[in-house]
């Protein structure tokens, strides 16, 4: 810890949540206005280099979906893939999406098969992208002194 | 069941995803990887049978209407591409059990292959222009993990070349697809082909130019070649006959897709560029390889010189050059990744790449010269090999419309072919082994290599003694394109 920086350490903490929830708030305003898993999923990048950055690309790593890079993008890959299966078995084209809407209340929550998409796109480059950034920024920690080995 | 063209990326992807989770236990990723690719080979033979019946399939992600939605379309030209793309990976993950130059067993080495295999399979498929751009970062992206993956200094060097080389075509094929958009607002390649007579001229030529140039720096073409040979001899072998079989075919087949089918006709000043383009590109490539020692480098500018034969029959911009532009990719692509197999072995049998530090594998395994010689005199064009075929159908064309310096450029740059061909024979076969104590290994597991090697070899013999099938399959396939 001794050649990092104590005001990104301390301000990570806080930041890391937050960058954390802005990019599910995109992740899910996706439906209807800019936004979705694409860049959803790369603000969570950023999130994970910044704590890569403060804390070591180890510490980063454990903060990952499952503790690792490649679960959460084995994951959303295979949830992305899956997604359009319903829609393949109820006769249309692959990728057709089903739309449900539950009545809770006086709200009510829209439920499809978009949103399985999108949170599978969103966790697939989160992985993905964070397994090759944290890889780049590990083979600079060999280098220096204090960084994880 | 038209949901079947959606498999040359779909199937790969699922692999993809599937060899990761099993990543841990390398046996069962073996096999699910054997799975993974026979899947992907039935499902392309089967879009193969669909397409001889003359049908072409379309699938609409989503079920969106026309312009709208991604399309994904498959045409004779796409299902032949997309059979060698399987049978390419197949041979590659078949080589993978061999221990003639496989790498160290990383676990993300499948992963990443079956993402090339994806992006690939997508590209020749897809029937959008931006949906085209996303497969070819999906390739790029797993090829960089490809070439970084052993982690070795060479090769960290080998993927910031690749990967700022190749960053630079991909801003500029963005570039180009925006300004596509721009000027015709569309990115499907029906509603392209309907929209693109309306535009002026010189602004059509202006974004059609910077889209050529694009797909050229992907496909290794003079004069943005220089990241192919840079950073390819890092690879472990099988990975990289699928990487230089197939990737640079990629933006070839791109160039034919946007020039010779979705923009047809395209301005003619655009063609007669792209011929002097191949003739370059055919004769800066095999001069680079006379210079060289390493196999796998010879190799490598080889395939930036046959790159340009390849855009010769595009540049021909009629039937007969396109249908030669099929047949010679196809015969291209099986050829190419044999001789970075057949060198591998080479390497397990004689401990090096360098031609002047090995050498007498004649006396040791007398028959191998036979199987060097089926894929590597092709390359040449030696009839009756397919390459002969490939090359008549180029030249007959080119005599036929009168390109006697495209035509004469490829006649030297053949016999310079034969010079390097004659290289690694000379060196590796016949002369002795400079070290006078050296025996071939023992404890070799070159079973799977062998395999895979004597199969591609026996597809090159299958094309040479009976073109008449796949030339009369990529002629069907020439003179459906430009018919939007």
């Amino acid at each position: 810890m001794t050649s990092r920086i104590v005001i990104l350490a301390v301000v990570a903490r806080p930041l890391y949540l937050v960058i954390l929830l802005a990019s599910v708030w995109v992740l899910l305003r996706g439906h209807d206005e800019p936004g979705g898993g694409f860049i959803g999923g790369l603000m969570a990048v950023s999130a994970t280099i910044l704590w890569a950055v403060a804390h070591g690309t180890a510490a980063a790593r454990a903060r990952l979906p499952l503790g690792d890079a490649l679960w959460p993008a084995v994951i959303g890959l295979l949830l992305a893939a899956l997604s359009g299966v319903p829609g393949l078995l109820g006769g249309g084209a692959y990728l057709t999406h089903l739309w449900w809407t539950l009545a809770l209340g006086p709200a009510e929550l829209k439920l499809s098969t978009v949103l399985l998409f999108d949170i599978g796109v969103y966790l697939a480059v989160w992985g993905a992208l964070a397994g090759y950034a944290l890889a780049l920024l590990a083979v600079d920690e060999r280098d220096q002194p204090g960084g994880a080995p | 069941m038209s949901a079947l063209a959606t498999a040359p990326a779909i199937v790969p992807l699922a692999a993809a995803a599937l060899v990761t989770v099993v990543r841990s236990r390398p046996a069962l990723q073996q096999a699910v990887a054997v799975v993974g690719i026979l899947v992907l080979l039935a499902c392309a033979l089967a879009l193969l049978a669909q397409v001889l019946t003359g049908e072409t399939l379309v699938v609409a992600f989503g079920g969106w209407p026309a312009p709208m939605a991604i399309e994904f379309v498959v045409d004779r030209t796409a299902a032949a591409l997309v059979v060698i793309t399987a049978l390419m990976g197949a041979a590659a993950i078949v080589f993978l059990a061999s221990d003639a130059d496989v790498g160290n067993g990383h676990p993300l080495l499948l992963p990443l292959l079956f993402g090339v295999l994806a992006g690939a399979g997508g590209a020749f498929v897809t029937g959008d222009l931006f949906n085209l751009y996303v497969w070819f970062e999906v390739m790029l992206i797993c090829a960089l993990g490809l070439l970084a993956i052993g982690g070795r200094v060479d090769q960290l060097d080998a993927s910031f070349k690749y990967l700022a080389l190749n960053l630079l075509g991909t801003l500029l094929l963005l570039f180009a697809v925006a300004a596509v958009y721009g000027v015709t607002g569309h990115l499907n390649f029906a509603a392209l082909a309907a929209a693109a007579p309306a535009v002026a001229p010189g602004l059509w030529l202006a974004v059609l130019t910077l889209l050529t140039l694009a797909f050229l720096v992907k496909a290794g073409a003079f004069p943005v070649y220089a990241w192919l040979p840079a950073s390819y001899h890092t690879l472990p072998a099988p990975v990289l006959a699928l990487v230089a079989g197939l990737l640079t075919k990629v933006g070839i087949y791109a160039v034919l897709r946007t020039l010779g089918d979705v923009f047809s006709p395209a301005p003619g000043v655009l063609h007669e560029l792209l011929g002097w383009v191949a003739a370059a590109t055919m004769l800066f490539g095999v001069l680079g390889a006379a210079y060289h020692w390493d196999m796998r480098r010879i190799l490598a500018f080889h395939i930036i010189s046959q790159v340009g034969y390849i855009l010769l029959g595009i540049a021909l911009a009629s039937a007969a050059g396109y249908a030669a532009t099929l047949f010679y990719t196809l015969h291209h692509i099986i050829v190419k990744a044999n001789l970075f197999l057949i060198a591998a072995i080479i390497w397990r049998l004689t401990g090096s790449y360098d031609l002047r530090r090995i050498g007498g594998l004649y006396v040791a395994r007398p028959w191998m010269t036979l199987l060097l010689l089926i894929p590597a005199l092709s390359l040449v064009g030696i009839p009756p090999l397919s390459g002969f075929w490939a090359k008549l159908l180029l030249l007959e064309e080119a005599i036929g419309q009168g390109r006697v310096v495209w035509t004469v450029v490829a006649l030297v740059v053949s016999v310079l072919t034969l010079y390097s061909m004659m290289k690694i024979w000379m060196e590796a076969f016949w002369k002795r082994h400079p070290d006078p104590d050296w025996q071939p290994p023992v404890n070799t597991r070159l079973g799977p290599a062998w395999a895979a090697t004597v199969g591609l070899a026996g597809v090159t013999v299958w094309i040479s003694l009976y073109p008449q099938a796949l030339l009369v399959y990529a002629q069907a396939a020439a003179a459906t394109l430009g018919g939007r």
